[in-house]
């Protein structure tokens, strides 16, 4: 085993930032007091709260009361939609979606369909773009509710979402989207964008597991997630997670006030890869839209491989990566992303990705592509797919 | 997630390659799920398998147990390698996840595949020995890329 970690895993998770941390740690200690108790150590955890939604809504130009902490990204989602499909049944129950949005969309969609709810997948281009056409015209007099990503989570692709938010409000149907991948790499106005609900995640932005967001407009009709006490406008019951608040705030603020900067290091690092790959490994296809892309995503498929093998031996050299090959999902199909942007089975199979922070050098980038030349090649030399196309190209 | 002789046959697999004019070759597998075994084997006149080798495009697991079957089949004779269950390899290796099974049961297939064409190309009857259902490409048509 390599001893140096190489991590290139940034869209799964990121570590906590030290600031973020240290933020956090009074209030596991000296600073526990429930926010919701009358002493002045409890005022200072509700004040300190109130700063934090106060932060967390100036990311995303917004005001603190619309602004719900989570358990995370997931949590959001479902909230999101199960509570405006409940609220809204009375005008309708369709609902439009699309085919590359994460299982915590999907999956919550295809719950809301065994009850009775009606869901349109959106195809995506070769890119994994939605058509903005397919959309409007999906739009029914019962539809009541649109649910977009920002950016896709595995290849990167950022969605027009101001043009599907227009498009939602002209209609006056509900607009949410996925922010959790976008979230502070992108630059998000709820306003201008026409976003009427976004969800977002600590853990991939520098803060902290188990805590997110759901930014929803005032005046939209949702049930409470969760019943019982006061907290967050008594729609999310429950003494507050309050490290978990100030950590992602914390994150949150810097990340957003660092973001030039840090996207054109994660970019710079993001196209020597995309360019390294591209010319020295043969068969390989670039996943996602070339420009309108996250700037810390590489998705590459790579013919006649597999993804998890590839894992695997990138693993053996200290290099975190992931895959949306079948083995690595747990089922028999690959990643429904990659199928859904038109690859075959086979070649879903053998995709890669990198997901780069502001902290990785070029000197890692190169030892990644280097490494993945040898590995590569190693399993190509054993695949019988490999034999049959070299036999079939003599 | 796997065993150290998994990672082990994973990373340094016994006889990768192929067999120019083999016995029999067998290919199990479709690339739809994302596995797919080819089996070589050189038989000699008194049936027993001399050389064995295979390629593989698969997970961990499918390549793991793709090199423990050539080496659990090599010296055997045909009616041995016959016997050679799934349940054989994946012991050889100290198991493996339980989604993995499948790739254990490819195995078994792939030396089945081989010994039927062998048994087809010497118009010999392999007593025990069933068509294998060779499932590559089904589904698949000439992809563009
Ligand atoms: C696009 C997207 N949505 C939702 C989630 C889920 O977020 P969380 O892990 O905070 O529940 C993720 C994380 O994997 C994601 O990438």
């Amino acid at each position: 085993m390599a001893d140096k970690i190489i991590y290139m895993d940034n869209a799964a998770t990121t570590p906590v930032r030290p600031e973020a941390l240290a933020a956090m740690l009074p209030y596991f200690t000296e600073k526990f007091g429930n926010p919701s108790s009358i002493y002045r150590i409890s005022a200072e955890n509700k004040n300190a709260i109130t700063t934090a939604r106060e932060k967390i809504a100036e990311t995303i130009h917004t005001t603190a009361e619309n602004i719900y902490f989570t358990a995370g990204g997931s949590e959001s989602d479902n909230w999101a939609i199960k509570a405006a499909a409940e609220a809204y049944a009375e005008k309708g129950k369709h609902i439009i979606t699309s085919k590359i949005e994460h299982h915590a969309v999907l999956h919550t969609c295809e719950y809301l369909e065994k009850h009775g709810f009606e869901v349109t997948y959106l195809d995506v281009d070769e890119n994994g773009l939605v058509d903005l056409k397919q959309l409007e015209a999906s739009i029914r007099p019962d539809t009541i509710l649109i649910s977009v990503m920002f950016a896709n989570n595995e290849i990167g692709t950022v969605e027009p979402i101001a043009e599907i938010g227009a498009i939602a409000k002209n209609h006056g149907v509900l607009f949410h989207t996925d922010a959790v991948q976008a979230y502070t790499k992108e630059n998000i106005d709820v306003e201008a964008m026409h976003i009427d609900m976004l969800s977002a995640s600590g853990h991939k932005i520098g803060g902290p597991k188990g805590i997110g967001f759901l930014y929803i407009r005032k005046g939209v009709k949702i049930r409470s997630l969760i019943h019982g006490g006061a907290q967050e406008r008594r729609r999310r019951a429950g003494t507050e997670n309050v490290t978990g608040i100030i950590g992602m705030a914390k994150a949150a603020e810097l990340a957003v006030s660092e973001q030039k900067e840090i996207t054109e290091k994660e970019k710079k690092i993001r196209d020597h890869l995309i360019a390294r790959i591209e010319k020295e490994i043969p068969y390989a296809r670039l996943n996602g839209d070339r420009e309108k892309r996250l700037a810390n995503n590489v998705n590459f498929s790579f013919r006649f491989i597999e993804g998890e093998s590839m894992l695997i031996m990138l693993d053996g050299k200290g290099i975190c990566a992931s895959s949306g090959s079948a083995c690595t999902s747990g089922s028999l199909d690959p990643s429904h992303v990659l199928l859904a942007i038109g690859l075959p089975h086979e070649i879903a199979h053998g995709s890669l990705r990198l997901t780069v922070s502001d902290q990785t050098t070029l000197e890692e980038a190169d030892f990644v592509v280097d490494s993945l030349k040898e590995i590569v090649e190693k399993l190509r030399s054993m695949s019988p797919l490999y034999e049959d196309f070299i036999k079939n190209n003599k | 997630m796997y065993s150290e002789k998994v990672m082990d046959h994973f990373q340094n697999p016994r006889n990768v390659g192929e067999i120019e004019e083999a016995s029999g070759v067998g290919t199990v597998g479709n690339a739809k799920c994302g596995d797919i075994m080819r089996m070589y084997l050189d038989i000699d006149d008194h049936q027993v398998i001399r050389d064995c080798k295979f390629k593989t495009f698969g997970c961990g697991a499918a390549v793991a147990t793709s090199s423990m079957a050539t080496e659990l089949v090599k010296g055997k004779t045909v009616n041995e390698a016959l016997k050679i269950t799934n349940q054989a390899v994946m012991e050889a290796l100290d198991g493996l996840p339980p989604v993995k099974v499948h790739c254990s049961l490819l195995a078994e297939e792939a030396i089945h595949a081989a010994l039927w064409d062998y048994a087809e190309k010497n118009g010999i009857k392999i007593e025990g020995l069933a068509k294998p259902k060779s499932d590559i490409g089904e589904e698949e048509e000439e992809e563009e890329y």
